[in-house]
């Protein structure tokens, strides 16, 4: 018993109170989301044929290009940036959406009769913003909002309906001592009928289907539900087919998506918060 | 084409007793000989090799062929662990007369993967004990989504069909547990229906395939240079091992040699994806006997991991690292410093937490002698991986079939044979420290070079077999190649689907509380098996 006592005080607290406060863990080294030079973008073609989820896309119509970025089916795997310079990998990656449209980036170009970019007609426009925040201002404001939303508490019901378990594995770790989500009054429950919030991941398998509906009627009103990953968000490399129907919203209504392959539990955090902000008449 | 002289005894046997029934001898490597012959003589073959040379049948599936050869082809692959090579036995399945004898009675391991074939080729099945529907749950029309005249975009309306009718068991005191696919962990979907009597499980269903995604499908209508992302979400914890076994499956078809540095990244990968999910694990093996504190130590060992991955691969999963002919990204001094520098820092943590589980007589008289799951059954089931480990099926893809840079370290399989989840969490203990140790050497002396060479596009026709040792056990990637570097089939096989029958054995007369641990000792994966 002292001895677990003693080990637990020598591995100190290990709960991260925000990026300033632990020198040397930044908060994402890793890729996020692209970004693309828009103004000076030579050629779509290549990079849309390197992306494997078909978040890139293009259409070419009368001598006009339109080019669509869609953050709710993109992974980060880079590709595209390392087929195309005028991409970058960068590190944000908290990138919630309250609609799925807002995830989409779309930009027209003039073609050249070598099917190269001659003239950016309609600049891209995004309404999303990848707010950088600490965890502990995050979480802070987080609590402000559940004490007048839900009396100080969130119940989340995890829901897997169809994912391929990234998502599950940083699910899991918002519950480790590094990110303790429990401390700001949130608890991930046993049963949907304990719950006000749904984390849903997965492209919703047709298996699945049924499953998901039954669990979304057995949560007790006002509830929540949030598209986890860039399956949950849009059938992510699944798509939608035989087996996959390509997207939480097929099946039931989505308050907020949370992008990712899979998400890391600061993005995942950060899609929590906006939830809350969405009850209705409140807040 | 010559074949490995470990192998050549074997051929010969083989031909010396059968003959010309066997159509042709196909050494389409060294290590991968495929031999075309008739349904009938499968079991007297697969017997022969099982029993004389002590082979394992690894995989079977199906693949239709019927465009080019006017036939299905079943595939019947044995591993020869001590001879290190592959026999694979290819049967066709003529479309008029759709139907194969299963070896189910004679060879138990292949239950469900017969009962898949069934459902998605629509090849019926001939005395099968239960050949119920498995991956198609019973509510679908009737289809066959990998045959080729199949559209993997087909859109079916909203179905109702019957529902799963599971077996009834029956006696004074019985009654029935019906638990999921909706877990109360965050855990994957699968449902299990517990027969107890009193305290004690009678028998146990599993009901899975909740998570299949077409997955199989879905690698025809890619080009293979985006297969490797499809390959990463077969399973979630395993998205290296998953997509390197794709990679050296289409490497092998296309007779590409990756580079010395390459391999030892990879290998790195591979230990570093073992790493969290073996630490993860244990935690969580203690978890489900309350002793939460452990799982916050381990929590937070595999936080510091998934942070490494995250600095050296980009992503926190590994994922976004392996590539077709080598790995993507260069690692610099600075990153194989951080690396030697982690497993001085992780490896006196991982000790106090493998001190603290281990001291704790509670922790441990919860987990001796739980879900004891016996040599033999195991053996029968074909188990593989951790759990095949702790129950005297002593195979490892790493040490028999060295791929990576597996043939340059040094490492021990470790083996018991009691196979309760005690055992199960020493394997994985065990395995962390080879883990740290096969680091520790490939950090020492990591090779200079190119991290990836090109691949040309594959032959139309190429067939070959990927393999990896994943942190759960063999996976194994097979692939045919189409035209224009595409492929015509890739069959995915995860330890999870050889593994989880077990599970049902392993159960057997403990009490339902200790289910989420045993389960949790197997951990296995539930879209590995459905995909």
């Amino acid at each position: 018993m002292f001895d677990i006592l003693r080990k637990s005080l020598a591995a100190g607290i290990v709960t991260e109170a925000g990026p300033t406060a632990t020198p040397g863990l930044a908060r994402c080294v890793g890729r996020g989301r692209p970004e693309i030079d828009f103004a000076n973008w030579k050629d779509a073609r290549p990079a849309v044929a390197a992306c494997p989820t078909g978040a890139l896309a293009c259409v070419d119509r009368g001598g006009i290009r339109t080019v669509r970025l869609d953050l709710g089916k993109c992974t980060f795997c880079g590709l595209c940036a390392e087929a195309d310079a005028s991409v970058r990998m960068t590190h944000a990656c908290e990138l919630t959406a309250m609609r799925r449209e807002d995830l989409k980036v779309t930009a027209k170009y003039e073609l050249g009769p070598d099917g190269t970019h001659r003239k950016l007609l309609a600049p891209p426009r995004s309404t999303l913003d990848s707010q950088v925040s600490s965890l502990d201002a995050l979480g802070t404001k987080l609590k402000e909002r559940l004490d007048k939303v839900l009396g100080r508490s969130l119940h989340i019901r995890e829901v897997d309906a169809g994912s391929c378990n990234g998502c599950e594995v940083e699910i899991v770790g918002l519950n480790s001592p590094v990110y303790d989500i429990e401390r700001f009054g949130i608890h991930f429950v046993a049963s949907p009928r304990h719950a006000d919030m749904l984390l849903v991941t997965g492209p919703v398998s047709r298996n699945m289907e049924l499953a998901l509906r039954k669990t979304y009627d057995a949560t007790p009103a006002p509830r929540l539900v949030v598209a986890v990953g860039a399956c949950g968000c849009s059938g992510g490399i699944f798509g939608a087919n035989y087996a996959s129907l390509g997207g939480v919203d097929k099946v039931i209504p989505v308050d907020v998506y949370i992008p990712g392959c899979p998400p890391n539990p600061h993005a995942l955090l950060h899609g929590i918060l906006t939830a809350i902000g969405r009850l209705p008449g409140k807040a | 084409m010559n074949i490995l002289p470990g192998l050549q005894p074997i051929v010969a046997d083989l031909t010396d007793r059968f003959g010309r029934r066997i159509e042709g001898v196909f050494p389409v490597r060294p290590d991968e000989i495929y031999f075309h012959t008739a349904m009938e003589l499968v079991p007297g073959f697969c017997a022969q090799l099982c029993r004389k040379w002590n082979a394992r049948l690894v995989s079977l599936f199906a693949d239709d062929a019927r465009k080019p050869d006017g036939v299905f082809h079943l595939y019947y692959v044995l591993a020869l662990d001590a001879a290190h090579g592959f026999f694979i036995l290819r049967v066709p399945v003529p479309p008029e007369q759709p139907w194969f004898t299963s070896l189910t009675n004679a060879l138990p391991a292949v239950n469900w993967q017969e009962r898949e074939i069934q459902d998605l080729f629509g090849l019926r099945l001939e005395g099968h004990p239960n050949p119920r529907r498995c991956a198609l749950h019973d509510d679908w029309p009737e289809v066959y989504p990998l045959r080729k005249d199949f559209d993997l975009k087909t859109v079916f309306p909203p179905f109702k069909g019957e529902r799963h009718k599971f077996r009834k068991v029956e006696g004074e005191g019985v009654f029935q547990v019906p638990v999921g696919p909706v877990h109360a962990g965050i855990i994957e979907p699968g449902h299990f229906l517990f027969s107890v009597a009193g305290e004690p499980v009678l028998y146990l269903q599993i009901r899975l395939f909740y998570t299949h995604k077409g997955t199989e499908k879905l690698f025809e209508n890619i080009p293979v240079t985006h297969g490797v992302c499809l390959a990463e979400s077969i399973s979630g914890d395993s998205s290296f091992a998953h997509a390197t076994a794709f990679c050296h499956a289409v490497e092998r078809a296309a007779s590409v040699e990756v580079p010395p540095r390459a391999r030892a990244v990879r290998t790195v990968c591979l230990e570093l994806e073992r790493l969290y999910n073996h630490i993860a694990d244990i935690g969580a093996i203690a978890t489900d006997v309350a002793f939460v504190v452990a799982n916050a130590h381990a929590m937070r060992l595999k936080e510091q991991v998934l942070r490494l991955n995250e600095q050296l691969t980009g992503n926190r999963l590994l994922r976004g690292m392996a590539a077709l002919g080598g790995v993507r990204f260069n690692w610099d001094a600075g990153q194989i410093n951080l690396l030697s520098r982690f497993l001085s820092e992780l490896r006196p943590q991982f000790d106090s937490l493998v001190e603290m589980v281990q001291e704790s007589s509670s922790t441990r008289d919860r987990l001796e002698t739980t879900g004891i799951l016996k040599p033999g059954i195991a053996c029968d089931l074909g188990v593989t991986g951790i759990a095949g480990r702790a129950s005297g099926c002593d195979h490892d893809l790493r040490r028999d079939f060295p791929h990576a840079a597996y043939d340059q370290v040094k490492f021990n399989v470790p083996g018991y044979r009691e196979g309760d989840v005690l055992r199960r969490m020493q394997v994985r203990i065990d395995e962390v420290r080879e883990a740290l140790a096969i680091i520790g050497q490939l950090v020492d002396k990591f090779p200079e070079g190119p991290i990836r060479v090109k691949v040309p596009a594959l032959a139309p026709g190429t067939v070959a077999l990927g393999y990896v040792e994943g942190w759960r056990g063999e996976i194994f990637h097979w692939i045919r190649a189409a035209e224009n570097n595409r492929l015509a089939r890739c069959k995915v096989k995860d330890p999870s689907l050889q593994n989880w029958p077990a599970m049902s054995e392993a159960i057997l007369g403990n009490i339902i509380p200790d289910f989420p641990v045993i389960n949790k000792s197997f951990n296995l994966s539930y879209s590995g098996t459905d995909r």
